[in-house]
Order: structure tokens, then C-alpha cells, then sequence
């Protein structure tokens, strides 16, 4: 469990951090809080020739909070998120998801925007990503392009990222008015991986019927999967919902694989489950 | 002063072993060379080759053995330790493959490097081709035996033991009622935080050898290593240092690398060490609990057992290099608190192309206590009888002590239980959880729309077994007392108890005291820390050696004092005349003048040279032996035997299906407690195991031998999220077998986990619960087939609870 030989490069600003990975390429990997990329290389699971250590580009140790939104630099890690209050007011689904993350040490150490990169379709923010259609930012010393979250997941463990590029922040849109969030799983221990979660986000129209109700997944697809229940629940007020149908919806529009952990019918169960559970809680939250 | 024994004090190791003080073996030797080690990728394998070429050019590659390189004992097969009459294909594997390889993980080639980097990079770039053999995986397959671990094993049986205290079918046949049915629990692990690890410095000048081991047995280790490398015992020393948990993994021995570390440190002139990482662990050291029990049971309409039959299967991996303790313990141990009737046990040890299968904490008794608990509760189901009531007419009670099962127990010696309260502690037990007022309890939840379940299982260990341990007490100049014992110590809080047994028995400031445990230079006679026996076995030998060396002080203070020896009295450190406490003389005094000397070195030497101290001309100066120290060994006539009864509600979620624990209650009888304090977290932390056991661990292997959870993330041990609030009462039910009445404590907290977890949700579901351990989404599959008519209901357990 001792990693392969690397080279370990220490840039200070993000210029030189872009420029040593135009010149590594695709032997490079980004190095932020190494909370899921140091257990790779210690079980040579990844042995990558470069590491390029992005933890002094202070330029990316940023979370800026507006009405549009909750912008997080690269270099912040999850237990400042979940920590700010302003955010939390924002966008209060980060804060929900953010609490299943891991551990409190691991998120001391990992960080928001690392978490989307390495895109594991079993992490919760990745998911909320997904249902709040926020994006990516990437830069490389060709220039800087946007991502948006349905282009960015792309299979498992795989992001739209290409070599050479740096995700230099992520951007979570706020709160619309008259909306409620919900975040909900199911794992084996207390900060586990999932093996199932949900988050939703429900709006409802000015006669306190529900206007949009979107569910997002995470450990049920190869991404994370974005179901719209809107035209499942019939625009109804949440209290005459029939919850039921749409969890049955959900279970129908998903293709669940099995693990050592749980069988894929229990896990597309579950995921039911969850939908009702977060559906509810949402709406209830968006009157 | 008041006596330290029986005082819940604070663990005197935990301030340094807290704040990062420990030196654990890989704190150990920072410019040691490292080892690493190819292992195999597969199950079964013929070894066709092996090319060391590429790793050559790694810099700081120093060395690359395979087993052709291993000479004379070195490489023949691993010792089997404890070899039974039953065993009669006991199968052990060699330091490093010959040949086939028996399961994944099994080390195949020795690299040495620079360090562990270095070591690791080489043994990436060693080719071994393996030409692959039909690998056998899991216990059916191995009873089948289509396919052998061994080829001079026929059907995989490395040994078939059979015990009976009569004609146990002809008991069955005749009782009223007949119960049928299998049992099955899965596969664990000791897992240790700390694995494995040796370190070994060979000194040429000397032509001695000192290895340090994260061992159970530092004494044993030593008697293999210098059997193995043809080394005279006295130019061996092993020295177990901080152990970070061991929890039974650690009693094998001589692991091969035990074997193979010093005897690489000896060839190349040069200190190696090895420390295990934790795939190695999951993979290359061992496991326990796999066992499958089909069971036959008589018994009259209230419950008593007329008669038992149980037939196991033992998974034990593709070695044995540790006998068949485990499986004797469970065929032994499962009777618990209760006398069976008739009782009949067979077991069958099979081979299987995984890793092999040694103690771990409860070592055996955990299956045992779910096979009869789950027996227990079968029979109330059956008949409609609450089933607290049937387990108490099957209890032995307090007057029929000592109490003979008939049986031979681990150690060779008869199963005869020495002491007990069983009906009291089952009358505690259920008063604590609140056994029958459960009813108005799930009426309440249930209402809510919550379901929940009541569980009991009861037990009895049997504790601090033999052959004997020793202890070594030793006052100095400066009044500080030496203790030492051979056994070692794994973070049970030795420091702390022995130090309390040698204050009270000799009479001094329990910060005087300072305890060696597991340094072979210190004391070389001892078997180990297992089977909870280190507070009965060195607990006793430290306090007989502790009397010793009182009654010796005081003979030596009797004549300085002039004084009658049976007049004086040790309080604080100091010997005083009973009713005089001007007439005293401190015990460092005592013992300068215990010891006549010619040279010395300080004022208090001085006190004892030969014009210093007065005396008969006539006399020698030195009468027995010098020095204010005694050593004494203890030696028990058999096992003495701890108790305990568990009882936990659990919660269901009818959605998820997952299991929470509401409340855990322990009942437990250890014999007289030398630290309640220490119990209780010896306790907190064996139910933290077995709640791991019960609803999180497993080792997940496929068809092909491959351990596909080999890591903490997969591997699921129970954080301390996943522990509730553990309620706990005492019973001190004094050992007659031994000077200071106890017995041990430490497996104890483990052993009834699975089957009181399992007794709760088959309460709580109605469905019953025959595999352990259950995970959410095995619970739903079994409402599932509950639902479909596939899996059986219970017939009354929903109910049994309530008055
Ligand atoms: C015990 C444990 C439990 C965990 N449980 C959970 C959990 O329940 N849920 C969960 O979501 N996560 C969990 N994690 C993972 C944790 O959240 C990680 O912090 C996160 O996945 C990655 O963040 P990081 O900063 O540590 O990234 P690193 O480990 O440094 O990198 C991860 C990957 O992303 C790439 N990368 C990182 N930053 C960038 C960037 N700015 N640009 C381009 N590529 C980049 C790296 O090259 C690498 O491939 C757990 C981790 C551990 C150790």
C-alpha cells in the first residue's frame, strides 16, 4: 500500500498550474484534498507519472455567496461549505448533502470541487449538481470554458474534464422563490457511501399546487440520474400528492446494478422509498 | 490505605497511548531495510515460474528469495501447533510457497529493499505464472469435495471429531417434541487497527538475534524462531512491543514472516522489518465464525431439552497450522448455561481455498451461543411459551456446582463448570432491559407505526486456560516494584491490573509499581494472551510471587526491627510493627539490606556493605536468595468458567428494512472484579465486535476465491455511530479454582451478539432468522419471500413477550 514513483509538482498560481499540466498532460493528475486520489495510488489502483499539487493556488481557496448563486473554488473544501451560513441561506441543499459526506475529518480535508471531478456516481454532490443544473468551471492555458452538469458526469468516475484542463470552481444556482429542497440515504454506516440517496427540489405555483418537482440520484446509475415528477404529480397541493405513484414512477426509470451491499432490486427499492421521503419533505418545505 | 484491588481506577497506559506516546512496530526501526511480499493472485494455483529479472533493476532492491532459496527448517512446512487425535489430515503451508498455491494472498516471493516504497515497486515487477487449479469456495462445495484443496485430502476433512454424553437419537426420538432445522453464520476477522509486523536485528559480534513482533506470544515466537533458524533459545530474544490489538490473529505463530524476517536479518547482516499494510491483512492472515449446524433437538411441552444433536461444518480455510480449537470450542461451548439432556456433537473441519481460520475474539463460541440461543428460541415458538421461561427450566442451578457436561473441553481437560448463579443472573437480566413489560412497549411503538423486537441469549466462557503463566516481582533500591509476566498485551489495561493485584498484595503506592508484560529478556516462561486468561493466569502468578516477596520483606524487616515477622504489617511502601508506627523501616531500605553487598554505589548501597551492617558472627551474611524479589508460576487444574446473558431491542424500518439497536443490556459474571472500570470497556468493546458480527461484517468471497471486500471500505466494521448506549450489571460469582477467585473477561462482550440481534428482529419481523450476519437488503429479500410463502414465519414469537 506504498504508491508508485511520481513526480510532484507544487504550483503557486494558477498560470503555473495550468502550464505544468499542458506539459504532463495525460500523465498528470490534479492533486486537491487526495482524499479518494491517495487511496488509489497507495493501492496502485492509479499510477499516474505527475501529481500536480493545486493545495497552494491560494486564488482557488474561495466560496463567494450572491443572489444567482453559491460559486466554490477549487481549493474549498467541504467542512467550509458546510459551515457557511450564507451559503446554506443560498442554497440550503448543499449544507443537507455535505452532512452524508464522509466524516467530518474527510471533509476537513476534501474538497467540494475535487468531489465533482472525480465523479463518483455513489457522491452526493455530484447529484446535487445535477438537480440544481449548476456547472463546472475549467480552464487550461488554451482558455476557460463552462460545463454544464448534465455534459459534465460521464460515466463513472469519469468527468468531461479533458487533459491539461483544471476545474477551477463549480457554481450552484440558488434557491428559487417558492421551492424546497430535501436530501435523503440510505447507508450501510453513519458517512458511508450510499446505497441509494436522493435530493429533490420542488417548486410550487402561487396557488400552492406543485409547479416542478425534480428528483435527483446518486449509487442507482453510472451518473448521477435526474428524474422530472412534475407530470407524475399532477399539479396538485402537495397534501393530495399521490407520493406513491411517484416513487413507483422513479423505480420504473431506473436500471439499478447490484454491489456487495445491496441486490439491485433492494437498491431501485430504496430508491422509491427515498423519492416519496424527499418529495414530501420538499414540498412541504416549499410552502 | 485502601486495598487497589477491586477499585474501578482510570487505565495508567491510556495518557501515554492517547496522546500518540505508543511505539508500536512500525514506530520501530526507521532505518531497517523493508520487506514486501508477491502474493498470490489466485486461489489455486501450480506455480510454472517465477522471473526476478525485472525487479532487479530497481534501485534499492537488495534482495528477492523465492522458497528455493530457504534452507534447512527454514523452508520446510510451518509448524502445526496443536496437533489432536482428530486432525488426521492437518495440513500447514511453507514460508513461502512450494509449488501450489491454497488460497489468495498466500506469500509466494520475499523482496528486501531500501525501504517499503522501494520494496513494494519491486515486487510489482517479479513475474510468477501460475497455471490455475479448480479452486474450492465455500463450505458446501467443500463437503462436496468435486474438487480437493489438498490431493492427499480426501473430501476436504481435515479432521472429524465426534463427543457424546449418551445415546443423544434414541433421547430425541422418545421426547414429545422434535425440532429440525440449519443454522448458518458467515465469515469475520479479528482486524486488529495495528496488522502484523516483525522487525529483526541480528547482532554478528554476539552471534544473537532480537526480533520484535506484534505478537500475542513473544515467548512462543522465540521458540520457533530458534527452532527455525537452528539458533540456541538463549541467543533469542522477542520482544512484543505496544500491540495495537490483536483480538486472537495475533496467537498464531510463527507466521511466515515471523519466520522468514529474522532469518533474512540474520543472512544479510542487516536490520529488516516488515509491517503489514491492510490488504495483506484481509488476504494473508486469518479469519473465523464460517460455520454451517444442522440441528435435532427432543424436548418436553415447558421446554426442557431431552436431547441435542448438532452436526457442524467448520470452514477452516486452506491451512491448519492452529489445530481444531475453534471448532472444539463451539462443539463444547454451545451448551452455555444449560444442561442439554442427551447431547451429541460432531463436527467436520473442511478444507477451502481461502484464508485460513484461527481464534478470534470468542473463538468458536459465538457460532456455539447462536446454535443453542437460536435452539432456545425455537423451542418457545414452537410450544407458545415466553422465551425467557424456556431458557430458565433448562438452567443449571447455583447448588448443582461444580457442574460436569461430560465432555472434553480445549485444553484436554473435562467441560466441569466451577461456579455460577444462573437464575439470578437471568432474573437481573431481564429486569435491566425490562424484559416483560416489552409488551406495552411495541404496543406504544406499533401504534406509531414502528416495529420492534426483544431479544436474550445467554452464555458461558470458559476462561484463563492453561497450562500456566508466571510473574516476577522485584523491589529495588529506590522502593520501586518490577513486576513481570511472559504474556503480552494488546491495550487490555494489563499495566493497570496487575499493577492494582501487586498493591494491594504487597502493600504499596500503586505508582510504584511499573509492569513488564511480553519482553522475553524479562521473563521467558509463558504461553500466551488468549482465551481471556491473562488476568486469571499472570493475575495469579503476580499476586503469588507478590506474597513471596512479602513474606521475604518481612522476614529481612523482622530482623532489622527486631521484631516477630507475623507482628508486622507493609502499608504505603513502608514495614511497621502492627500498633507501632514508630518502629518501621521503608521497604527500599529493606531491600538494600536484602541483598549483602561488598561494593557501594550510594548512600543506600552503603547501608548493606559488609561494615555497614551488623548481625551474628556466626551466621552467613546471605540467607536463601538475595535481592527483594520472588518469582511464582500459576497452573490451573482446568478452565474456569465466566458467564454473561445479553438482551437488546432492536428497531425495524418497514420501508428500508434497516436495523437500528434501541438498547443493549449485559449481565456479566467474571468472578471477582480486580477493575470494574476495565470490564466494562472490555465489555463495550467485545459488543462492538459482535454488533459488527451480527448486522455489518462479512468477508465477501466469489466463486473463484477472490475476497472482494478486502479493505475498510468494504469491510464493514461498526463505527461508534453504529453502537448504541451499553447498559451493564455485575455478578461476582468467586472462582473456587483460583488464589484470587476470577475469571477472565475479555472475549466475553463478543460472543452473544449475533444470536441476541438475531432474536430481535425475528421478534420484531416474524420471520425467522437462520443466517447471521443480515444486512437491509437480505432483511427485504426476506420479507419478500416471507410475503411469497419462501421463507418461514414464526409462530408465536410476535407475541411471546407480552404478559
Ligand atoms: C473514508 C472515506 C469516505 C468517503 N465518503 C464519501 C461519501 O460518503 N461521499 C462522497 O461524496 N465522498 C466521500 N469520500 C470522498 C471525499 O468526499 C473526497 O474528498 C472527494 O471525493 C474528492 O475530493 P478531494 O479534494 O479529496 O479530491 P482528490 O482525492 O484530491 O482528487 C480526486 C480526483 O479528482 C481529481 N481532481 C480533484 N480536484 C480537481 C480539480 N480541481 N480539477 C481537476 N481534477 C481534480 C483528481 O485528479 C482525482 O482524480 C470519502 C472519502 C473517504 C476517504
Amino acid at each position: 500500500m506504498k504508491p508508485p514513483p511520481f513526480d510532484h509538482h507544487a504550483p503557486e498560481t494558477l498560470e503555473e498550474a495550468l502550464e505544468v499540466l499542458a506539459r504532463t498532460g495525460e500523465d498528470a493528475k490534479v492533486l486537491a484534498g487526495g482524499q479518494s486520489l491517495i487511496p488509489l495510488l497507495n493501492m496502485r489502483l492509479a499510477a499516474p507519472a505527475h501529481l500536480v499539487d493545486i493545495n497552494r493556488v491560494a486564488s482557488l481557496d474561495t466560496l463567494e455567496v450572491t443572489e444567482e448563486g453559491v460559486r466554490i473554488g477549487a481549493l474549498a473544501r467541504h467542512a467550509r461549505v458546510e459551515r457557511s451560513a450564507q451559503a446554506a441561506a443560498t442554497q440550503p441543499l448543499l449544507r443537507a448533502a455535505l452532512r452524508h459526506v464522509a466524516h467530518p475529518v474527510i471533509r476537513n480535508r476534501g474538497t467540494v470541487v475535487g468531489s465533482l471531478a472525480h465523479a463518483d456516481p455513489a457522491a452526493e454532490l455530484p447529484a446535487v449538481l445535477a438537480l440544481l443544473e449548476g456547472t463546472v468551471e475549467a480552464a487550461s492555458v488554451a482558455g476557460r470554458r463552462t460545463i454544464g452538469a448534465a455534459e459534465f458526469f460521464a460515466g463513472p468516475l469519469e468527468s468531461s474534464l479533458r487533459p491539461g484542463e483544471l476545474a477551477t470552481g463549480a457554481f450552484f444556482p440558488a434557491l428559487p422563490a417558492n421551492a424546497g429542497i430535501a436530501f435523503a440515504e440510505v447507508a450501510r454506516r453513519h458517512g458511508d457511501y450510499a446505497m441509494a440517496g436522493a435530493a429533490a427540489l420542488v417548486t410550487v405555483d402561487e396557488d400552492q399546487r406543485v409547479s416542478s418537482a425534480r428528483v435527483a440520484y446518486l449509487s442507482v446509475a453510472a451518473t448521477p440520474l435526474v428524474l422530472d415528477l412534475t407530470g407524475v404529480l399532477e399539479r396538485r397541493p402537495p397534501v393530495t400528492c399521490d407520493w406513491a405513484a411517484a416513487a413507483a414512477y422513479a423505480r420504473d426509470h431506473m436500471d439499478t446494478d447490484e454491489d456487495i451491499h445491496a441486490s439491485a432490486e433492494y437498491r431501485r427499492h430504496l430508491a422509491g422509498v427515498l423519492t416519496e421521503r424527499v418529495l414530501r419533505a420538499a414540498a412541504q418545505q416549499a410552502l | 490505605m485502601t486495598s487497589m484491588f477491586g477499585e474501578p481506577i482510570v487505565r495508567r497506559e491510556d495518557p501515554r497511548l492517547i496522546t500518540g506516546q505508543g511505539r508500536y512496530l512500525d514506530d520501530l526501526g526507521r532505518d531497517a531495510l523493508a520487506a514486501a511480499f508477491v502474493r498470490s493472485p489466485h486461489a489455486h494455483a501450480r506455480i510454472t515460474g517465477i522471473d526476478v529479472d525485472d525487479a532487479l533493476d530497481v534501485d534499492g532492491l537488495v534482495a528477492v528469495y523465492t522458497w528455493e532459496d530457504l534452507p534447512g527448517r527454514v523452508g520446510e512446512r510451518l509448524p502445526l501447533l496443536i496437533p489432536h487425535p482428530a486432525l488426521t489430515h492437518g495440513r500447514t503451508a511453507y514460508a513461502l510457497a512450494r509449488d501450489v498455491v491454497r488460497h489468495v494472498g498466500e506469500p509466494v516471493v520475499m523482496v528486501v529493499a531500501r525501504d517499503r516504497y522501494l520494496a513494494e515497486d519491486a515486487a510489482e515487477r517479479v513475474r510468477v505464472t501460475y497455471e490455475p487449479l479448480p479452486p474450492v469456495v465455500g463450505i458446501e462445495n467443500a463437503a462436496n469435495a468435486a474438487e480437493r484443496v489438498h490431493d492427499d485430502v480426501p473430501g476436504n476433512v481435515g479432521a472429524h471429531l465426534v463427543q457424546q454424553t449418551g445415546d443423544a437419537d434414541a433421547a430425541i426420538s422418545a421426547a414429545p417434541h422434535v425440532l429440525e432445522f440449519r443454522l448458518d453464520i458467515e465469515r469475520s476477522a479479528s482486524m486488529p487497527l495495528e496488522g502484523r509486523g516483525v522487525y529483526a536485528r541480528w547482532d554478528a559480534d554476539d552471534e544473537s538475534l532480537r526480533v520484535y513482533s506484534s505478537t500475542q506470544t513473544s515467548t512462543s515466537v522465540r521458540m520457533a524462531i530458534a527452532a527455525r533458524l537452528g539458533l540456541s533459545a538463549a541467543k533469542v530474544e522477542v520482544i512484543a512491543p505496544d500491540v495495537g490489538g490483536g483480538f486472537g490473529v495475533k496467537i498464531m505463530h510463527p507466521w511466515p514472516e515471523e519466520v522468514l524476517i529474522p532469518w533474512a536479518a540474520r543472512l544479510l547482516g542487516r536490520e529488516v522489518k516488515w509491517a503489514e499494510d491492510r490488504r495483506e491483512h484481509f488476504i494473508s492472515s486469518a479469519h473465523e465464525r464460517g460455520q454451517v449446524q444442522h440441528v435435532r433437538v427432543g424436548f418436553d411441552d415447558e421446554g426442557r431439552l431431552l436431547g441435542l444433536d448438532v452436526r457442524i461444518q467448520h470452514d477452516h480455510g486452506a491451512y491448519t497450522p492452529y489445530g481444531i480449537i475453534v471448532p472444539i470450542i463451539t462443539s463444547t461451548q454451545l451448551l452455555g448455561p444449560y444442561k442439554p439432556g442427551v447431547y451429541r456433537v460432531e463436527f467436520t473441519s473442511l478444507y477451502t481455498n481461502t484464508v485460513i481460520v484461527t481464534p478470534y475474539r470468542g473463538a468458536g463460541r459465538p457460532q456455539g451461543t447462536f446454535c443453542m440461543e437460536r435452539t432456545m428460541d425455537r423451542i418457545a415458538d414452537e410450544l407458545g411459551l415466553d422465551r425467557a421461561a424456556v431458557r430458565e427450566v433448562n438452567l443449571i442451578r447455583p447448588e448443582e456446582f461444580p457442574y460436569d457436561q461430560g465432555l472434553i473441553f480445549q485444553d484436554g481437560r473435562p467441560l466441569i463448570y466451577d461456579s455460577g448463579d444462573y437464575p439470578e443472573m437471568l432474573r437481573r437480566i431481564k429486569e435491566l432491559i425490562g424484559w416483560d413489560d416489552f409488551g406495552a412497549f411495541r404496543a406504544e411503538a406499533e401504534r406509531n407505526g414502528r416495529r420492534v423486537g426483544i431479544g436474550l441469549a445467554c452464555y458461558v466462557e470458559g476462561t484463563g486456560v492453561g497450562p500456566y503463566e508466571g510473574g516476577h516481582v522485584e523491589v529495588d533500591s529506590s522502593g520501586r516494584v518490577h513486576v513481570a509476566t511472559g504474556l503480552t498485551s494488546q491495550g487490555q489495561g494489563h499495566q493497570t491490573v496487575f499493577a492494582q493485584i501487586v498493591a494491594s498484595e504487597l502493600g504499596v503506592p500503586i505508582d510504584d509499581v511499573v509492569v513488564t508484560t511480553g519482553d522475553t529478556r524479562r521473563f521467558r516462561y509463558a504461553v500466551g494472551t488468549f482465551a481471556s486468561r491473562a488476568a486469571v493466569m499472570s493475575g495469579n502468578a503476580i499476586a503469588l510471587a507478590s506474597r513471596k516477596v512479602r513474606e521475604k520483606a518481612l522476614r529481612v524487616a523482622g530482623e532489622a526491627l527486631e521484631a516477630d515477622p507475623h507482628d508486622l504489617e507493609i502499608v504505603d511502601g513502608v514495614v511497621r510493627v502492627k500498633g507501632n508506627v514508630t518502629a518501621s523501616i521503608p521497604l527500599r531500605t529493606v531491600a538494600v539490606l536484602s541483598n549483602p553487598l561488598r561494593y557501594a554505589f550510594d548512600d543506600a548501597t552503603a547501608q548493606a556493605t559488609q561494615f555497614a551492617v551488623g548481625g551474628s558472627m556466626d551466621e552467613p551474611p546471605l540467607t536463601g536468595e538475595p535481592g527483594l524479589e520472588g518469582t511464582e508460576y500459576y497452573s490451573p487444574p482446568r478452565s474456569t468458567f465466566a458467564s454473561g446473558m445479553h438482551a437488546a431491542i432492536v428497531e425495524t424500518d418497514p420501508d428500508t428494512a434497516e436495523v437500528r439497536i434501541l438498547r443493549y443490556a449485559v449481565l456479566h459474571d467474571c468472578g471477582r472484579l480486580i477493575n470494574p472500570r476495565i470490564v466494562e470497556g472490555q465489555i463495550h468493546g467485545g459488543v462492538a465486535q459482535g454488533i459488527g458480527g451480527a448486522l455489518y461484517e462479512r468477508m465477501v468471497y466469489d466463486a473463484d476465491g477472490q475476497l472482494l471486500n478486502a479493505s475498510f471500505m468494504d469491510f464493514l466494521m461498526p463505527y461508534a455511530t453504529e453502537i448504541p448506549h451499553v447498559e451493564t450489571g455485575h455478578m461476582e460469582t468467586a472462582s473456587p479454582l483460583n488464589p484470587l477467585g476470577i475469571k477472565g473477561a475479555g472475549e466475553a462482550g463478543v460472543i452473544p451478539g449475533s444470536a441476541v440481534i438475531a432474536a430481535a428482529i425475528e421478534d420484531a419481523e416474524g420471520i425467522r432468522i437462520t443466517r447471521m450476519p443480515i444486512s437491509p437488503s437480505e432483511l427485504y429479500h426476506l420479507r419478500l419471500e416471507a410475503a411469497a410463502g419462501t421463507a418461514e414465519r414464526t409462530r408465536h414469537a410476535r407475541s411471546a413477550a407480552i404478559p
